[in-house]
C-alpha cells in the first residue's frame, strides 16, 4: 500500500547566513501509512517540534520534500492549502489558542475556514465534541469557563472537526495529571476509531509512546536515532538511555535483572508483559 | 519570523563610555541635544560631529552600526530636505513650475538634515552603550525628586522593566498562536483590509488572555518575593558617580558651549 | 512548641463565581511538617493540594482553623513579610516568576525588596546561583534559557530570601524529563545539604518517592499519609484515588495477586531487582 505521507531527507536550517545558523533537523526520512499510530520521541531540542511543522507546510524545508499521497505539499499554493486541512496539527498547550465566544464556535473555526456548509459544520462540531467527551451544554459556554482538562479537550476538538487524515499532536498531555493524561489518550483513540485516521503522537515519554503506538521514531539532535516497532526500539534501551531519554521503570528493572544473569528479555516496556515474562520464567523454573 | 527582531540595541562593552554612570550619559545626551537645537552655525555642527565621532571611536561600536540606525529615517531625511529647500524664501537660484530653489533653502536643508542625523546618532549612542535595565534604573533615580510631587516614578520604572522582560516572551507566544491558528486554516495574508483585521481576532484574544494570566501569576510571584512597592527597596547594582563622570560633564559642557557660541565667532 | 509548618484544622472555600468551575476547597485539614523534613503532597487535579500550598505563605487565608509558620499566624497582616521571607514559594510556570531581563538582577529581586545593602545582595545572589548550579548563566536573559534552567533561577530567586521552608507548587509539571531531573536534584541538594524544609506539591510518583514523607490529598482532605514505602504499598487505595503507583510496585502487586507472596514496598529499580532475583532463584 502506498504511504499516506512520506518525508524525504528533510533538513531545516534556522537563520541561514547569520552567526546563529543552526540545523534544527537534518536528513530526516520516514513514512506514515493510512490509519497507523506512530510515536515520535525525542527530548527538548531534538527537533521534534520543528519536524511536525513541516508535515502540514507551516515550515518549508531548506531541502528535502514532504509528499502527501505522492504529491509535494510545497509544490504550489493550492497543494499547501490542501495539506493544511488533510494534516491536522495540535500544538503544545493547545488550550491557549481558544478565542471564540462559545466552545461551539471555537470548534467550528477550522471547518469554517475549510469553507464547509453550515449543516456540515454543525454535524462536525457535534461529532468532534462527542469524540472528546464534551456535552451539549458545555458547547454553549465560553471556552474560558471550562476547567483545565476540558479546555484542552475543546482545543483538540477544534482540530478533530477538520477530520484530518493524519492527526499530529505535539505533547498533547504535557502538564496534566494522570487522570487528565488518560482522558486525552482516550480522546485520541476515539477519534482514531471513528475516522480511521493516522496519528503521529509526539512525546518525550517513552512510556506513553510505547503503550499506544504501532511504530516508534526516535529523534536525537535533529536526526533519526532509530525507528521500528516498540519491541525493536526497546531492544536498544541502553542506547536510548544514553541519548537522554527516559525509558520506563520496568524496562530499567529488566535491564538490571538481565545484567545480573537472569535470562529475561530486556526489551519489556509494559507492566503486563513484565508480569508474563516473570511468571513464564518462574513456572519454567529456569533459574 | 517575529523572533528575529532584535530589541534594545545594546552592545555590551567595557569602554570608558560604557563605564560612565547611565545618569551621566542621559544628562550628557540631553545637553548635547539642546546644544544641537541652539547652535546655528556649520562650525558648531562641525564641532558636534567631531565630538560624536570621537565618542563612537572610544565606545568601540562600529560606525556602520551607527549609520544603520539612520536607515529607517532616510525617508524623513529626504522629505525634510526637500521641504526646506523649496519653502525657504531668499535669493532665488532656480525656479520651475511653482517651485523656487533659494540659496537659503539649500543651506537650511543641509542644516536640518545634519541636525536630525546628530540627534539620532547621539541618542542611539546612549542605547547602544547602556543596557535597557540600567537606563530604566537611571531614569528612576534621576526622576526620583518627582516622587515628592506624588508622581509614581518607581511604578513606571517597574512597568518598564517588566515590559522589557516580557516582550520576547510575548513575541514568541504570538508566533506560536499564529502557527496554531494557521494549522486550523486561518489565513492572515489575503483578503480585504477588513478581512485581515478580522483575521487578527484569533491571535489577539488568546494573546490578551495569556497576558492577563501571566500578569496575575507574576504579581503573585512578586508578592511572594516580598515586593511591596519602591519604598525601602535597595538595588544590587548601584552606580556611583566617579571622577570619570565629572570629567565627562565638564567635557560635554565645554563642547556644547563651543558649538552654541561658534555662530557668534564666524557667520558660516 | 509548634512544628515549623503547622496547619491546624484548616478549611477553605473559594468565593463562588457562578459559571466558573471552582477549585477544590479544604475541609478540616491537619498537617504538621518538621524542620528539615522533605514532604511530598500528591493528589489529582482538584484534590486541594495547590490550595493547601497557597495557605503556607498567606496567599490564601483559612476560613476556619489556622496556619502557623515558625509560630507566626498567617492571618496576622503585620507578619506577612516575615512569613513570606521564612517560607519561599516556587510556582509551576517558570516564565511567569522571573521579573528582570538579566538572571543576576532577577535573583536579586527579593533581597532588593528586603532593603539589604548592595554587598549583601551580591553575596546572596552569588551563593544562590552557585547552589542551583547556574553561576555561568548569570549574565543571560531569562527568555534564552531552557525550562529547567528558568525554574532553577526561580528557585535561586526564592532562596535569596534565605528561607527555612521552600514550598513548590508543581515545579516540574511544565518541564521535560531532563528539566525535571535538574530541578529535582537541586531540590534534594537544598534539603540534604542546606537543611531546608521542603514541601513539594506534585503529581509525579517518582518525585514523591524521593521524599521522606508523602501526603496524598483527595477532595480537600488528607487521604493517605506515611513514608513513600508505606503509602505506595497501599496499591488498592492509591488506585482508588486515581493515582498510579511506581511500576516496580505495580509489578510486585500483580505477582502478589497471582498468589506469589512478595513484599510490595520496593520503589527503586535496584530494590525491586533484589527481591525478584531472590524470588526467581528460590526453589519452592
Amino acid at each position: 500500500m502506498a504511504p499516506l505521507l512520506t518525508a524525504e531527507d528533510l533538513t531545516y536550517i534556522y537563520s541561514p547566513g547569520t552567526p546563529f545558523e543552526k540545523a534544527a533537523i537534518k536528513d530526516i526520512s520516514f513514512s506514515i501509512s493510512k490509519g497507523e499510530f506512530i510515536g515520535l520521541i525525542g527530548h527538548t531540542g531534538s527537533g521534534k517540534s520543528t519536524l511536525v511543522q513541516h508535515l502540514n507546510g507551516l515550515l518549508k524545508p531548506s531541502s528535502g520534500r514532504v509528499l502527501l499521497d505522492g504529491e509535494d505539499i510545497n509544490a504550489s499554493k493550492e497543494a499547501s492549502r490542501r495539506a493544511r486541512f488533510r494534516v491536522g496539527l495540535v500544538f503544545q498547550y493547545p488550550e491557549y489558542q481558544l478565542f471564540e465566544e462559545t466552545v461551539f464556535r471555537d470548534i467550528a473555526f477550522g471547518p469554517k475556514n475549510m469553507g464547509l456548509s453550515e449543516n456540515e459544520i454543525k454535524s462536525r462540531v457535534r461529532e468532534a465534541a462527542a469524540q472528546v467527551g464534551l456535552d451539549e451544554r458545555s458547547l454553549e459556554l465560553s471556552p474560558f469557563e471550562l476547567s483545565g482538562g476540558q479546555k484542552r479537550r475543546a482545543a483538540l476538538a477544534g482540530v478533530f472537526a477538520m477530520r484530518p487524515e493524519l492527526l499530529v499532536l505535539d505533547e498533547p498531555m504535557a502538564g496534566l495529571d494522570p487522570v487528565g493524561r488518560e482522558e486525552i489518550l482516550a480522546c485520541i483513540e476515539s477519534f482514531r476509531e471513528s475516522t480511521g485516521s493516522a496519528i503521529l503522537f509526539v512525546t518525550h515519554s517513552m512510556e506513553d509512546a510505547a503503550r499506544v503506538s504501532d511504530r516508534l521514531i526516535v529523534l536525537k539532535d535533529g536526526a533519526v536515532l532509530t525507528q521500528g516497532n516498540p519491541r525493536e526500539v526497546f531492544s536498544q534501551s541502553a542506547e536510548l538511555m544514553k541519548a537522554g531519554l527516559d525509558v520506563p521503570q520496568v524496562t530499567r528493572l529488566f535491564m538490571e535483572l538481565a545484567s545480573r544473569g537472569i535470562p529475561l528479555s530486556p526489551s519489556v516496556y509494559t507492566v503486563e508483559s513484565a508480569l508474563e515474562e516473570i511468571i513464564r520464567l518462574k513456572e519454567g523454573g529456569q533459574c | 519570523m517575529l523572533k528575529d527582531i532584535t530589541l534594545g540595541q545594546f552592545f555590551p562593552g567595557k569602554s570608558a563610555i560604557h563605564r560612565l554612570d547611565p545618569r551621566t550619559k542621559i544628562i550628557c545626551v540631553m545637553a548635547f541635544v539642546v546644544s544641537i537645537f541652539v547652535s546655528s552655525s556649520f562650525l558648531g555642527y562641525g564641532i558636534s560631529f567631531a565630538f560624536l565621532g570621537v565618542c563612537i571611536k572610544i565606545s568601540g561600536i562600529s560606525p556602520k552600526t551607527v549609520l544603520k540606525s539612520l536607515k529607517p529615517l532616510i525617508f524623513i531625511l529626504i522629505f525634510t530636505g526637500i521641504l526646506n529647500m523649496l519653502y525657504t524664501p531668499g535669493r532665488e537660484l532656480a525656479s520651475f513650475w511653482i517651485f523656487t530653489i533659494t540659496a537659503e533653502g539649500i543651506r537650511n536643508a543641509v542644516f536640518m538634515i545634519l541636525r536630525i542625523v546628530l540627534l539620532i546618532a547621539s541618542t542611539s549612542m546612549l542605547t547602544y552603550t547602556t543596557s535597557p535595565i540600567a537606563l530604566t534604573d537611571a531614569l528612576e533615580r534621576l526622576l526620583s525628586p518627582l516622587k515628592k510631587l506624588k508622581v509614581p516614578v518607581h511604578e513606571f520604572a517597574m512597568m518598564m522593566t517588566i515590559a522589557l522582560r516580557f516582550i520576547p516572551t510575548l513575541i514568541e507566544e504570538t508566533d506560536k498562536i499564529m502557527s496554531a491558528q494557521k494549522a486550523r486554516g486561518a489565513d492572515f495574508d489575503s483578503g480585504s483590509l477588513m478581512d485581515r483585521a478580522k483575521a487578527l481576532v484569533p491571535i489577539l484574544v488568546p494573546l490578551f488572555v495569556s497576558a492577563f494570566r501571566r500578569a496575575d501569576e507574576l504579581a503573585t510571584a512578586m508578592e511572594c518575593r516580598l515586593y511591596h512597592g519602591g519604598e525601602g527597596r535597595t538595588r544590587l547594582n548601584t552606580t556611583v558617580m566617579t571622577s570619570l563622570d565629572f570629567r565627562a560633564f565638564v567635557l560635554v559642557g565645554l563642547i556644547c558651549l563651543a558649538s552654541c557660541l561658534s555662530g557668534r565667532v564666524v557667520s558660516f | 512548641m509548634r512544628s515549623i509548618v503547622s496547619a491546624e484544622d484548616i478549611s477553605y472555600t473559594y468565593p463562588q463565581d457562578e459559571n466558573q468551575a471552582s477549585p477544590a476547597a479544604l475541609e478540616h485539614v491537619d498537617i504538621k511538617i518538621e524542620k528539615g523534613e522533605f514532604v511530598a503532597v500528591l493528589g489529582h487535579n482538584g484534590s486541594g493540594k495547590s490550595t493547601f500550598a497557597k495557605h503556607l505563605n498567606a496567599i490564601l487565608l483559612p476560613s476556619g482553623g489556622a496556619v502557623y509558620i515558625d509560630n507566626m499566624d498567617t492571618r496576622d497582616q503585620s507578619l506577612l513579610l516575615a512569613i513570606r521571607s521564612r517560607c519561599g514559594m516556587v510556582f509551576q510556570n517558570p516564565d511567569n516568576q522571573l521579573v528582570a531581563t538579566v538572571v543576576d538582577e532577577d535573583v536579586a529581586f527579593a533581597p532588593e525588596n528586603m532593603g539589604l545593602p548592595p554587598e549583601e545582595i551580591r553575596r546572596r545572589v552569588d551563593a544562590c546561583l552557585e547552589t542551583v548550579g547556574m553561576t555561568e548563566y548569570r549574565d543571560r536573559a531569562p527568555h534564552m534559557l531552557s525550562g529547567g534552567q528558568k525554574q532553577r533561577i526561580a528557585i535561586a530567586g526564592v532562596l535569596a530570601m534565605e528561607p527555612s521552608i521552600l514550598v513548590m507548587d508543581e515545579p516540574t509539571a511544565m518541564l521535560d524529563p531532563s528539566g525535571r531531573r535538574e530541578v529535582m536534584s537541586a531540590v534534594l541538594k537544598l534539603n540534604r545539604e542546606k537543611g531546608i524544609t521542603v514541601v513539594l506539591i506534585t503529581h509525579h510518583m517518582d518525585e514523591a518517592a524521593m521524599a521522606q514523607r508523602v501526603i496524598v490529598m483527595s477532595r480537600g482532605k488528607v487521604a493517605l499519609e506515611g513514608t513513600p514505602k508505606e503509602v505506595f504499598s497501599k496499591v488498592d487505595e492509591i488506585k482508588s484515588l486515581s493515582l498510579l503507583p511506581p511500576q516496580t510496585v505495580e509489578l510486585l502487586w500483580r505477582l502478589d495477586k497471582k498468589g506469589y507472596s512478595l513484599p510490595l514496598d520496593r520503589l527503586s529499580v535496584s530494590e525491586c531487582a533484589d527481591t525478584l532475583e531472590a524470588f526467581l532463584k528460590a526453589k519452592d
